[in-house]
């Protein structure tokens, strides 16, 4: 059990607008916090700049707000240097997949350890309504007043795309779904992606309705566990199989089919095809979206491959002080 | 070393400069390393300056492949690798036609004739097959051998150089160097046994290779001896004024990593390197990368941004950080070297710097960044400038940068240049037990409770709490913070006085006094300077005085803040000029901090360092105005 209490975790007045995600996100990463049970002073938490990256303001932890796009270079940075630290990098899409996104990709290839939070409500919020790099085609803003005519980036599939082992996804407003997901991703050693749906009260009001409520997750989103076969629906009748090359929903009991037929799912599972695929669920395409811990594989970090090629070359190398590194030089003396 | 400027050249003093050139692949770096090890060793001064060209290897024989190694040996002590060059060694026709230009009119030329063959010619621009003439060389001058040739029957049956029962030719021409390195040990009376010493010690894994190299030099040396080759002059280089002590030879880049080696070592802390590879910086991140088992972290980012964002990210959590990078790396950095101002973290900027805008002359030398180190941020951003003044100076700037940084919690900027990095001399070996103690500014466990993240110590320096220590949990950022609670704040009367705060802690950073070498007392003419150009206006300013004339120079390694007796200094003399590889920055620099102070200028931007005769001059015209 842990010794610590939401309340330890959880500093100042958030100043986000009422009824906005980051409100209902910050309460649960104060409770997972608290159920993980790591001491506040071990803890660092990064974000870059945007309404979501106020967030170090409200813990009781270390941490930065740091500048536009750069949280986890910094949180690299942090990681690296200071491996017994716990860190946790905040972004908004704007922040983490626009001018962040190089550095989203490296961290994710890299295998740095450290769990990366993208809160993802498709919109610049910070500077007052413009489209983002997750915001839909043709979708109107201040800075699209006739809708945009590029195509959204989907996170999983960038994370997949950098070799990424976790990827994890909740709703802003699904405590409990979300505090699994934040602990799933403490427990994975390597770089953890969560992407939380939020919305945007003033500035994209609805982006993520379908799955914003209890009922509508019920019906709209399928929430995926390791080991369990993919159902879904209200009264647990829907399920997924596979088909060709891709997924289909089925009814379970109609055409003969019954729940032994249903994909299991495997978050473990190298090869992530089929997590991507489950990732990209839900666009209007008749699939549920995918909640919880998608992918979970383990891998090699860099932080603990550093440490140990240090190691590894203390042992051979006969030199462990500035004074002994001169003395592996030509040297000549002059009397 | 001021205390030891001699204004009065000493008959018996010699001194000779020697230019190996060939095509990049031909071994100029490592037979001109050689001459100068060599020499260094019998206690001879040094000073050393490859000249790379920007390709990575450009087409044999062309005339932008050709790569040159200057070496300059000196009785006494050296400032720079020599304006021009004594004996110029041409390892092909390329190499003539390009390198000539830095050789003094009576030099002895070496050439292999091997490599002016028609087609040599023809790559290399020639007309006519006589090559000399079109050059205007007297042949007299000429050193001319079969080098090709030579090693070719020196080796041919060597068992080094057989592959599958044939012979080796393209390895046997990788020997060629070592022909005109023993031809050159010849004329100056170098003793073959330290060449052999440090080919073994360099081949120490392929010995055959070793003794093939050897026997090359050997044959070189042997040339010169039965064709009774000699240069006009020197022959012998006495060694006076030496400073007893062991020594190593040390390039700019080796130097500066050994000194963030030293202070993180001094400091007790991780050195945490995070850059991106660019010339001409990017030895740092090689030399930093080897020492692991110093417990040096050296992490290759994706970009430039993510070296500097990382390296702050390290510097909080509780390490030495060090960004590495050039002119055009810092335009990148210049963000998050913002973020460690408001956030009062240590970190130290290394610029090489190299012929700009853009990317510019990627491998050649300029100051042109002192300015954007200044002043290259949004806001009122004061950061500590130094500048490095010689190869061997970059290991105490490098450790004073690294003092500054984490004992005034700033983001400091080192600046070196190409020459400087890339140029070498004889180092004597530290002991870090005499280098001043780094003391961060640690919080004081007795503050546990009433500590904020910006309260200050006397000297205006903010407190730093590494992560980790319970009870000193607090948040940084990029928004302004009020001064008492750390909170975020846009409190206009809080924003002005964080402002000053900020710029007064850097403002009361203790720098040393700037040092006037020469005629202090009464010089007709101050010649100002900073960084890397120290030895060429040293070399200049000597000259003059030798001719009579009242000169002084004053060389500034720190540049922000400016030393206390700066204006003193500035208005104490009838003329000053400000000598600098850009258009006139530090003179600008100047004339923003000394009230009523309008230099002359000097400015020089050939991406070439400077020329000790051109300075000569142009002092001269100043001074006889």
């Amino acid at each position: 059990m842990s010794q610590y209490t939401s309340a330890d975790y959880k500093k100042g007045q958030p100043r986000w607008c009422p009824g906005c995600g980051d409100h209902f996100f910050l309460s649960s990463l104060h409770k997972a916090m608290a159920e993980i049970g790591i001491a506040p002073h071990d803890i660092a938490v990064i974000s870059g700049i945007g309404c979501s990256s106020r967030l170090p303001h409200y813990m009781a932890t270390y941490g930065m707000n740091t500048i536009h796009g750069r949280a986890a270079a910094i949180a690299t940075g942090c990681k690296v240097a200071n491996p017994k630290l716990t860190v946790w990098q905040v972004s908004g899409d704007g922040d983490g997949l626009a001018i962040g996104g190089n550095h989203f990709i490296h961290a994710n290839r890299r295998n740095i350890d450290i769990n990366m939070i993208l809160l993802n409500n498709r919109i610049y919020g910070l500077t007052k309504g413009q489209y983002s790099p997750t915001s839909p085609r043709g979708f109107v803003s201040k800075s699209s007043p006739y809708g945009t005519v590029e195509d959204p980036f989907r996170p999983a599939e960038l994370c997949f795309g950098a070799r990424g082992h976790f990827f994890a996804r909740a709703v802003a407003t699904d405590a409990p779904g979300t505090v699994d997901i934040l602990k799933a991703a403490q427990a994975h050693k390597g770089a953890a992606v969560c992407e939380i749906l939020q919305n945007c009260v003033i500035f994209n009001n609805g982006t993520h309705d379908s799955v914003y409520t209890k009922e509508g997750r019920a019906k709209n989103a399928i929430y995926v566990k390791h080991g369990e076969p993919l159902i879904f629906g209200e009264n647990q009748e829907f399920g997924i199989m596979q088909e060709g090359f891709g997924l289909k929903v089925v009814k379970i009991g109609e055409n003969g089919i019954t729940r032994d037929d249903i994909l299991v799912h495997d978050a473990h599972c190298q090869d992530n095809t089929l997590q991507l695929k489950l990732a990209l669920m839900g666009d209007g395409d008749g699939f549920p979206i995918a909640l919880g811990v998608i992918r979970d594989v383990e891998a090699p970090t860099y932080n603990d491959a550093v440490e140990a090629q240090i190691e590894e070359v203390k042992a051979k190398k006969p030199y462990h002080s500035f004074a002994e590194l001169l003395e592996t030089n030509d040297i000549w003396e002059v009397k | 070393m001021a205390e030891s400027f001699a204004p009065q050249k000493q008959a018996e003093e010699t001194e000779v400069v020697v230019r190996f050139s060939g095509d990049s692949g031909d071994g100029m770096q490592l037979a001109g390393n050689i001459l100068s090890t060599v020499s260094a060793t019998v206690g001879n001064s040094i000073s050393t300056f490859p000249d790379f060209p920007a390709d990575i290897r450009a087409p044999q024989g062309s005339l932008t492949g050709v790569s040159g190694f200057q070496v300059h040996i000196g009785s006494s002590e050296v400032f720079t690798p020599g304006d021009q060059c004594d004996v110029l060694v041409a390892m092909n026709a390329a190499a003539l036609k390009t390198q000539l230009k830095y050789a003094k009119k009576n030099a002895a030329i070496i050439i292999d004739t091997d490599a002016f063959g028609p087609k040599d010619l023809e790559k290399a621009q020639f007309k006519t097959e006589d090559y000399l003439g079109e050059m205007g060389v007297d042949p007299d001058r000429v050193i001319a051998c079969s080098i090709t040739q030579m090693v070719k029957d020196c080796l041919s049956s060597e068992p080094a150089f057989m592959v599958d029962g044939k012979v080796d030719i393209k390895g046997i021409m990788k020997c060629r160097n070592m022909f005109a390195l023993g031809l050159v040990c010849w004329l100056f009376d170098r003793d073959l046994d330290i060449v052999s010493n440090f080919l073994r010690e360099k081949f120490a894994k392929k010995p055959a290779i070793a003794e093939a190299n050897i026997k090359v030099v050997q044959a070189g040396y042997d040339f010169g001896h039965n064709t009774h080759s000699s240069v006009a002059n020197v022959r012998h280089i006495e060694t006076k004024n030496k400073v007893p002590g062991r020594y190593m030879d040390i390039t700019g880049n080796k130097a500066t990593a050994y000194g963030f080696i030293a202070a993180a070592e001094k400091a007790g802390l991780k050195l945490y390197l995070g850059s991106y590879p660019i010339t001409p910086a990017t030895d740092v991140l090689h030399e930093l990368s080897k020492h692991k088992s110093l417990g040096v972290t050296t992490v290759q980012c994706e970009d430039e941004i993510a070296g500097c964002a990382s390296s702050l990210g390290a510097s909080f959590a509780g390490a030495l950080a060090v960004t590495s990078t050039s002119g055009p790396g810092i335009c990148l950095k210049s963000e998050a070297m913002n973020l460690a101002v408001i956030m009062e973290l240590p970190l130290v900027v290394l610029d090489v710097q190299r012929g700009g805008p853009a990317t510019g002359l990627p491998t050649k030398s300029e100051q042109t960044d002192l300015l954007q180190a200044l002043f290259g941020r949004n806001g009122e951003s004061p950061m500590p400038v130094m500048a490095a003044k010689s190869p061997t100076d970059c290991f105490n700037a490098a450790y004073e940068a690294s003092k500054i940084a984490l004992e005034h919690m700033t983001p400091v900027v080192l600046l070196t240049d190409a020459y400087v990095a890339n140029g070498s001399g004889a180092f004597r070996l530290p002991n870090l037990a005499d280098y001043p103690a780094i003391n961060p500014p640690y919080v004081p466990e007795e503050m546990k409770g009433t500590w904020t993240p910006y309260m200050r110590a006397e000297n205006g320096t903010r407190y730093w709490a590494v992560p980790g220590r319970e009870g000193f949990t607090h948040i940084l950022g990029g928004l302004e913070k009020d001064d008492k609670t750390g909170a975020i704040s846009t409190a206009p009367e809080n924003h002005d006085l964080m402002t000053r705060k900020r710029a007064q802690k850097i403002a009361n950073i203790p720098v040393p006094d700037l040092e006037v070498e020469g005629c202090k007392d009464d010089a007709e003419l101050l010649i100002v300077g900073f960084g890397g150009t120290y030895g060429h206006l040293r070399a200049a300013t000597e000259e003059m005085m030798r001719s009579g004339k009242k000169v002084a120079l004053a060389h500034f390694r720190y540049i922000n803040p400016l030393p206390a007796n700066t204006a003193e200094v500035m208005k104490k003399y009838p003329k000053v000029v400000v000598a600098e590889q850009n258009m006139g920055q530090l003179a600008a620099w100047l004339r923003m901090k000394v009230d009523n102070f309008v230099p002359m200028q000097f400015n020089q931007v050939k991406g070439q360092p400077f020329v000790v005769e051109e300075l000569v001059n142009a002092f001269t015209e100043i001074y006889n105005k």
